[in-house]
């Protein structure tokens, strides 16, 4: 495994190294870019490898799942071809999945930074890898059920800036499938129907609940960000922020870090499995955050992932090109 | 493994059950929302479907400007359950003998199955790339006034790997996985 888990880093080195590489033998054509037309090519960059490679920590957590099913099963043979469908998607560059999702930016920005403009980049990049078909037409018009069939539209990209307090700009980016929002869920506690009350126990039912609820209509296994607290929106947007976090990252809260350990293990009995096809496999990763709320509501809301899980993220260099890979 | 070969018929698709892994080769069928919609209606098929398996996909499809041929790049199945109003008369009136999807189907669907000979293929969800490379040829392009998605694609898979979950004999995967995991939610709440 540790063998494998270097290769895999050496295999990105490699690939970033490219990435660099190619700077010098572009000297001249770069300095002439325009830094607007750079941008928009470092932005689809960062499109096409969220859509067609799953991050690092999503693919060490899958091939481990595909190891716990047992030979010859149905979820094992979901497994290996959810596997073979990661490697070809890579090698051919095309989109893991012809459904690509919500497209979703977050910013993070120094201080000064003008986001109007970066709006605007950001919306040429769309549409640019939406014509190479690294993004399918995938943004409809939900008045009139029109496609553009360019990815912009009314709150499309959905884009989130952040000032932070270094000198670069990192851009992260998460396509969020349709499947899989569909079986997302929010809960007001307390929840009768469930018993649960306002306490971790109660969160714990819903998000098990919803789970149960999901079966494999979200393509799981699948990998949650929930939020506990909040009003509905908030609530909502910060439970989808958590599926940023490397599925191997620790909790710095001990409760919660306890609790994602809890939901993962315990989901994981249920027997739903990979596609629903029964099997040890029914959840990848669990993440959880928390944010206050008035007296009178208790929201939890989570964010279903499927296994075919885009998130990238990189940092931006001086001219605009991309200096490192996030995930 | 499985295998499913062109023609197919009501008799060899009875022989499959739940839990089987089948690879299929020969004809398939696109048709989702607006192509089941539109039989529900009462308009005749295009083409044949006696016999036939039908695929809920909306393929990412690509024309060769020069040859006019298409090429589908992307085919993954969709969430079947938004046809399931529809599925049993489609079975019932036209003889489709498959339907390809995924999340499973209800109650009506599996009655029909049950009656008219049909089973229900689960394939891998977000396995775009894997099934479009099973895709052999595009032979046909039917209703295209609904949309590329929404069309009727006639084409020739090999070795097109899927998972029976519902059988004509009655039996279904979802259901039961849906009541064991009922039990053992139970237990760990
Ligand atoms: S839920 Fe995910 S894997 Fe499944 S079809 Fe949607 S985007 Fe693709």
């Amino acid at each position: 495994m540790t063998k494998k888990v270097a290769t895999k880093k050496a295999a990105k080195k490699v690939l970033s190294k490219k990435v660099i590489t190619k700077a010098p033998t572009k000297k001249l054509p770069v300095k002439k870019l325009d830094p607007k037309q750079k941008t928009i090519e470092t932005l689809v960059e960062l499109i096409k490898t969220t859509s067609t490679v799953v991050p690092d920590d999503v693919y060490r957590t899958l091939l481990k799942a595909r190891t716990q099913e047992q030979a010859g099963s149905t979820a094992s043979y979901a497994m290996n071809i959810i596997n073979d469908n990661i490697e070809l998607a890579k090698l051919k560059s095309q989109p893991l999945c012809q459904d690509t999702g919500t497209v979703i930016f977050f910013i993070y920005h120094p201080p000064g930074f003008h986001q109007t403009p970066f709006k605007e980049l950001i919306k040429k990049a769309v549409v640019k890898a939406t014509q190479k078909g690294y993004l399918r037409q995938n943004s409809v018009n939900s008045l009139t059920g029109e496609n553009a069939g360019t990815n912009l539209g009314e709150g499309h990209p959905s884009i989130h800036f952040y000032e932070h307090n270094k000198k670069e700009v990192e851009v992260k980016l998460v396509l969020k499938g349709g499947g899989c929002e569909n079986v997302s869920a929010q809960y007001s506690l307390p929840d009768t129907g469930l018993g649960a009350g306002r306490d971790l126990a109660g969160v714990r039912k819903v998000i098990i609940d919803a789970i149960h609820k999901a079966q494999g209509k979200g393509c799981g296994p699948g990998a949650l960000g929930i939020c506990i607290g909040g009003d509905r929106a908030d609530s909502a947007y910060l439970a989808k922020k958590q599926l940023l976090r490397k599925l191997d990252d620790k909790n710095s809260h001990p409760e919660l870090n306890k609790l994602e350990n809890d939901i993962v293990e315990t989901c994981n009995k249920l027997g739903i499995g990979p596609m629903g096809f029964g099997g040890k496999t029914t959840l990848l990763s669990c993440k959880i955050t928390h944010a206050n709320r008035v007296p009178a509501s208790f929201f939890v809301s989570i964010s279903y992932m499927c296994w075919a899980f885009r998130r990238q993220g990189i940092v931006m260099d001086k001219n605009n090109s991309i200096k490192k890979w996030l995930y | 493994m499985k295998r499913l070969s062109y023609p197919f018929s009501p008799e060899a698709v009875r022989e499959l059950k739940v839990g089987d892994m089948v690879l299929i080769t020969g004809k398939l069928f696109t048709g989702r929302d607006a192509v089941h919609k539109y039989l529900h209606d009462g308009n005749k098929p295009p083409v044949d479907l006696k016999n036939q398996i039908i695929y809920h996909c909306g393929p990412v499809t690509m024309k060769d400007k020069k040859t006019g041929k298409w090429t589908v790049t992307a085919a993954g199945p969709t969430t079947s359950i938004r046809e399931e109003p529809y599925q049993w008369e489609v079975i019932r009136d036209y003889g489709i003998v498959g339907v390809i999807g995924k999340g499973g189907m209800g109650q009506k669907t599996l009655d029909a199955c049950k009656e008219h000979g049909c089973v229900y293929f689960h394939a891998i969800g977000g396995a775009a790339q894997v099934l479009a490379e099973k895709i052999k040829s595009v032979d046909g392009l039917y209703l295209e006034e609904f949309g590329l998605p929404e069309a009727i694609w006639e084409l020739t898979v090999e070795e097109f790997p899927v998972v029976v979950t519902m059988d004509a004999h009655g039996n279904s995967l979802h259901k039961d996985v849906e009541e064991s995991s009922r039990t053992a939610l139970k237990e760990v709440l």
